[in-house]
């Protein structure tokens, strides 16, 4: 079918830098911005949509009929999160209470740069399932693919490319994430790892690699592309994981 | 030092360069891999290499004193060496100067109508004596471009002189500005020219041009001292300055010298690189190396 891409440690190191790069000036866009280019990825996933249908039928074994749903259910996916750019640090931040004059207000701001081992099933919905919640909120991320259809992450760069996102926001890998978790557990560059279908070793190996500079952690099983395509896999607390709060307390005088 | 006469100059005859192959040896001599203990050697030596730069309108004594504190130990929590010089405008040099008393450090300024140069021979020679004055160790001087590239090979060669002349005790480093230069030709006749009129340093640029230094333009300066040595003896030392950021791209150029001038150049007495940011990326890169782990700049001061 293919040539693919085994990506080694430093193919992620180097795409640690191009997510940091890209960080602040994502995170510095208006929320509605990021919400714009998320809907435009899902336009341009819909304009290529019978081509995605026709490679998950000829190298991911789908039928015609459950092709079609995935394709549709991660443009929906896009579309979705896209509208929660702009709401999603209305409905979480908070407005404190407190004894003392002052105006105390909590709100979620981007970790910075995530790394995400994608699912193995559904290789399209898996993939927008994990990419679109972290860079929702302004993180940048890197994908690290490991399934039997990687040519579809690949396909999916085209759409990226072609829908206004800027360069380094996202970072798609493919490899093996044996080989890779190792150093992405222990690179002191990434804040947050997304690790979909873990085994209890590759846990404990990021847990412990990552632990010296507190990297956060978020574990999800693997779904089944039916489970992937229900509305169950898309939640704004999706999204927080991948936010730090800011408190700040803003004196008012009376 | 001697001084050559400088009444009667007669631009020097200098071998052609071969475009082609300067940039394809500097390319080949780039490809080299440096790993594990060459490249924390390396990495280490380029500290101590290192003019640590701000040349920037809104310097103040404040960032200064932050850069000489970087400069005296690169990393707090390590046994790193401290750079080679700190490298600053003119008034700036006496804060820079009791910032670093009592180390190895040595102060740097650029003088002489940095960068154009654009100025008449007096007040340039002034403004090399009051750096001297003021207490620079090493001062960094602009060529009259206006002059190189108008033919005055005789002028260029005369102002230089008066400029090494007026920095007295102090290390001269003269800046040919190669990104205006054009050719490697012409790069090889300014670096004759400066070490005919008593330059101890040539440095590619000023950084406020670019390209500023290229590996192939560093190999043909490096050429240019290689012959100037064998000819007279004199052994003068090599500054590429400007656009060198990262570790990788600067351990290539310690290869460069070692390849075209052996080891006795390797030593900050007669190589050093002209950068602000290059520190903190080799700062991470020994870290990398110590811990086996990808570091982040977040662990490190600014600068």
């Amino acid at each position: 079918m293919a040539n693919i891409c085994r990506a080694s440690r430093k193919d992620f190191r180097d795409a640690v830098v191009e997510a940091r790069e890209a960080q602040e000036g994502w995170a510095g866009r208006s929320a509605f911005n990021r919400g714009q280019i998320l809907y435009r990825m899902g336009e341009m996933l819909e304009s290529r949509r019978q081509a995605f249908v026709d490679t998950l039928v000829n190298t991911a074994g789908y039928d015609e009929d459950e092709a079609v749903s995935e394709v549709d259910a991660a443009i929906d996916r896009l579309v979705w999160y896209a509208g929660w750019t702009d709401k999603f640090a209305q409905v979480f931040g908070s407005v404190n209470p407190v004894a003392s004059s002052h105006f105390d207000f909590s709100m979620p701001e981007p970790s910075g740069v995530v790394a995400a081992f994608c699912p193995e099933n559904a290789p399209l919905l898996g993939l927008v399932s994990c990419m679109a919640p972290i860079i929702a909120t302004g993180n940048t991320v890197i994908l690290i693919v490991e399934n039997d259809a990687p040519t579809l992450a690949l396909d999916f760069a085209e759409v990226l490319d072609t829908s206004d996102l800027p360069g380094g926001v996202v970072n798609i890998l493919t490899g093996y994430r044996e080989e890779l978790r190792e150093h992405v557990g222990g690179h002191r560059d990434v804040d947050a790892i997304l690790s979909v279908g873990a085994s209890t070793e590759e846990r404990t190996l990021l847990e412990r690699e990552g632990a010296e500079s507190v990297t956060r952690m978020e574990f999800r099983p693997d779904r089944s592309p039916a489970e992937w395509r229900s509305e169950e896999s898309q939640s704004p607390y999706w999204m927080t994981p991948f936010v730090e709060f800011k408190t700040t307390w803003h004196p008012v005088g009376r | 030092m001697q001084r050559p006469r400088t009444a009667a100059y007669r631009p020097p005859q200098v071998p052609s360069v071969d475009q082609v192959a300067a940039e394809e040896r500097a390319a080949r001599l780039a490809s080299r891999s440096i790993k594990k203990d060459a490249k924390v050697e390396g990495l280490k030596r380029l500290i101590a290499m290192l003019d640590l730069t701000t040349l920037e309108g809104a310097d103040t004594p404040g960032k200064v004193k932050s850069l000489c504190q970087k400069a005296r130990t690169p990393d707090p929590d390590r046994d790193y060496p401290s750079v080679g010089a700190v490298c600053v405008y003119p008034p700036m040099v006496p804060v820079a100067r009791e910032q670093v008393a009592g180390t190895d450090i040595n102060v740097a300024s650029v003088a002489s109508y940095f960068p154009s140069g654009q100025a008449a021979l007096d007040e340039r020679v002034e403004e090399v004596e009051r750096v001297r004055d003021a207490g620079a160790d090493e001062i960094d001087v602009v060529i009259n471009r206006n002059a190189f590239l108008s033919g005055e090979y005789g002028r260029v060669h005369r102002e230089i002189s008066a400029l090494a002349e007026a920095s007295g005790d102090a290390h001269l480093k003269v800046i040919l500005e190669t990104g205006e230069l054009e050719t490697y030709d012409a790069v090889r006749l300014a670096s004759r020219i400066a070490m005919d009129a008593g330059a101890d340093f040539i440095k590619t640029s000023t950084g406020k041009v670019k390209p500023a230094a290229t590996m192939p333009v560093t190999l043909v300066m490096l050429e240019a001292i290689r012959d100037f040595y064998r000819e007279t003896g004199r052994k003068v030392g090599m500054k590429p300055a400007g656009g060198i950021r990262e570790a990788k791209p600067a351990l290539r150029y310690l290869v460069l010298v070692k390849e075209t001038l052996g080891d006795d150049w390797l030593t900050p007495e007669r190589f050093r690189i002209g950068a602000s940011s290059l520190l903190n990326d080799l700062l991470l890169q020994l870290e990398k190396e110590r811990q086996g782990r990808y570091h982040s700049k977040r662990y490190l001061s600014l600068g």
